[in-house]
């Protein structure tokens, strides 16, 4: 998590609270409970969160207030899910969405 | 039907402030909001507010927003989070989307307050992850603390622009340049200043060509444009980085006033489509209000004293108060706005090139162009001027809405008088006891406090330092001017942290004599 403030100049030293482990992707990645799935993706160097339906381009976090959907994922089996507003759980297991599916293009 | 005297959709701040009002009125007040928490954007704001003290100037955002959620608990609010209002329909239904379930309420009185949102410009790449909003960027850095990049180039040299590039350096990313299509910078002054002075190039006249990358973002390339927005070729640079944030303005969330039939303008001056209202937020629809950036893009300033109007109209709609009392509280709150509304970034003055403060002084060049005041042109501003001994000197150029500075200097040092917008003055013959409370008041960290020449051919020059690591008395280090170039060597003398300054940190560096009136910044040496 080489990607979290450790301390700011002027928020101090934030409360985050319990550490939770989940699945990206196969990977176990770490995260604090609560906060959005958006951000302890990033904090692990997460950029690309889905590949586009039609031209299979690349999205990832854009507005970080759920109004875009470019961050939608595969959570739990469900997809379009909105990472940046969806609050991390224990065990989760979040997969990149390609289209609307968990398969790659070229399985699909 | 659940039915409640007043729903407000949007529990910012200026849907807070209306919820408040209208609650001490009698009125059984819901507030819904689609986020997890309360507050809007009051909570990513961590610089201090401008204004005067009625405006809850110089303290810093997220404060205001645990202050106004503590008056809306006091006043018996309720607040309904995760919450989306998706219509407002006749006899002001309201329908809420809540989990997976639609809910239908019914309201005698609405006040929509559903703030606005980022506006977004493309460009060759514009859709890689790493081009991110400023907004985005404020909420991961300010809320969930993570940094949103290492290196970053901030495009939109407005308020936001400016704020969310000091907020990056402030938590410790590279910002490599701030750029704007504009021949201008946007934004105050001195957010511009406090800026530039810590190395931040500008590139005004200049817009993204492409942002780089396959899979996410690995470069920037920028060019120059000319006054009809083209690029010039030959112009173009590029930069590393692996984030590109984007404060290219805001638009009204006006969708539902749109949707109850409430009769819209296209006004480029507020934004975009808004609803028209009168001053007090009455739409032409009867008992359906507005407060807040939804009927015209302004700050959190504003948006507050507007929902308060609106929380007061609504209660005199309902019968809550008479009419008359309502006119005497409108009064005071609009004379409250109308103070907020002055100066050359006021609303009327959107749009118009302004070259001369109120004083008659020409606005510097250099500000406007590449973010700094020049030292060639600090000296025509009346807070800078010269004595022996320590003595302020208040870099503030531009006629803003701001005066904590003037109650802050227990020796009334510093006078703005009772117009707001005036540039402030070192008054004459008054005693400066060192004391900084003028530094960590100035919202825009415009005032310094200089000892020219302590005697032995150095100089002290008081900043305002909010970044970590902290330096340590004695550190050795480079002395930036105000263009964030190196100036000469310099040597902290001390660091205050009082709980009085509210985080702003004020170094002491010890500079040759010669630099005092040019040493701005301080940045330890590697």
């Amino acid at each position: 998590m080489a990607d979290r403030i450790a301390e700011h100049p002027i928020l101090g030293v934030q409360e985050k609270g319990k550490i939770v482990k989940f699945v990206f992707d196969g990977m176990q990645i770490e995260g604090y409970e609560g906060e959005p799935i958006a951000a302890a993706l990033k904090a692990a160097d997460v950029m690309v969160h889905r590949y586009t339906q039609k031209e299979h381009k690349p999205r990832g976090i854009f507005c970080a207030i759920g109004r875009c959907t470019d961050c939608v994922m595969i959570v739990d089996g469900v997809p379009n899910v909105r990472t940046c507003i969806t609050p991390l759980k224990e065990g989760m297991v979040v997969k990149t969405q390609f289209g609307v599916s968990e398969k790659p293009f070229d399985e699909q | 039907m659940k039915r409640y005297d007043l729903i407000i959709v949007g529990a910012g701040p200026s849907g807070l402030s209306a919820a408040i009002e209208a609650a001490k009125r009698g009125l059984e007040v819901v507030v819904f909001d689609e986020n997890e928490k309360p507050g809007g954007q009051l909570f990513k704001q961590i610089h201090k507010f401008f204004g005067s003290k009625e405006h809850r100037a110089k303290t810093r955002g997220f404060v205001i927003g645990k202050q106004l959620l503590d008056e809306a608990a006091a006043a018996g609010v309720l607040v309904v989070l995760n919450a989306t209002v998706i219509g407002l329909y006749q006899d002001k239904e309201v329908v809420v989307k809540i989990k997976e379930s639609i809910r239908h309420y019914k309201a005698d009185a609405v006040v929509i307050a559903t703030g606005a949102a980022e506006n977004m410009v493309t460009f060759k790449g514009w859709t890689l992850p790493g081009v991110i909003g400023a907004g985005a960027a404020q909420t991961l850095m300010n809320l969930h603390g993570v940094l949103p990049g290492k290196k970053v180039l901030m495009l939109g040299s407005g308020n936001v622009g400016l704020v969310v590039s000091f907020q990056l350096l402030q938590c410790g990313c590279e910002v490599v340049a701030l750029v704007d299509a504009a021949p201008r910078v946007g934004g105050y002054g001195v957010h511009a200043a406090k800026v530039a002075r810590t190395g931040v190039p500008f590139y005004l006249s200049h817009t993204i060509v492409e942002a780089e990358g396959d899979e996410w973002v690995t470069g920037v390339t920028i060019a120059q444009v000319d006054d009809k927005f083209n690029f010039i070729e030959g112009t173009e640079k590029h930069f590393d980085v692996d984030t590109i944030c984007l404060a290219v303005g805001l638009s009204p969330m006006s969708q539902l006033l749109k949707m109850a039939g409430a009769k819209m303008e296209d006004n480029p001056k507020k934004g975009g489509q808004v609803p028209v209202c009168d001053e007090y937020g009455r739409t032409s629809i009867p008992g359906v209000f507005v407060a807040g950036d939804v009927s015209g893009i302004e700050e959190a300033s504003s948006a507050m004293i507007e929902g308060r109007m609106a929380g007061v109209v609504a209660a005199e709609y309902l019968g809550f108060i008479d009419t008359e009392s309502m006119d005497t509280e409108l009064k005071e709150m609009e004379k409250a706005l109308d103070g907020l509304r002055q100066g050359m970034f006021a609303p009327k003055n959107r749009g118009k090139a302004i070259d001369k403060t109120e004083e008659g002084i020409d606005i510097s060049v250099n500000l406007l162009k590449r973010g700094f005041v020049a030292d060639d042109e600090i000296e025509k501003y009346p807070g800078v001027t010269h004595k022996k001994g320590v003595h302020p000197v208040i870099e503030c150029t531009q006629n803003i809405p701001c005066n904590p500075c003037q109650d802050a200097c227990p020796k009334k040092c510093i006078s703005i008088g009772s117009n707001i917008t005036s540039l402030p003055i070192v008054v004459k013959d008054s005693e400066c006891i060192n004391c900084g409370m003028c530094v960590a008041s100035c919202s825009g960290q415009a005032i310094f406090l200089v000892d020219e020449d302590c005697g032995d051919g150095t100089a002290t020059v008081t900043l305002p330092y909010e970044f970590l690591p902290l330096p340590k008395e004695g550190e050795k280090g480079i002395a930036l001017g105000r263009d964030g170039n190196e100036v000469c060597k310099a040597e902290v003398v001390s660091v205050k942290s009082a709980k009085a300054f509210d985080k702003t940190n004020l170094l002491t560096m010890r500079v040759p004599k010669e630099y005092a009136m040019k040493a701005r910044f301080f940045k330890v040496s590697k």
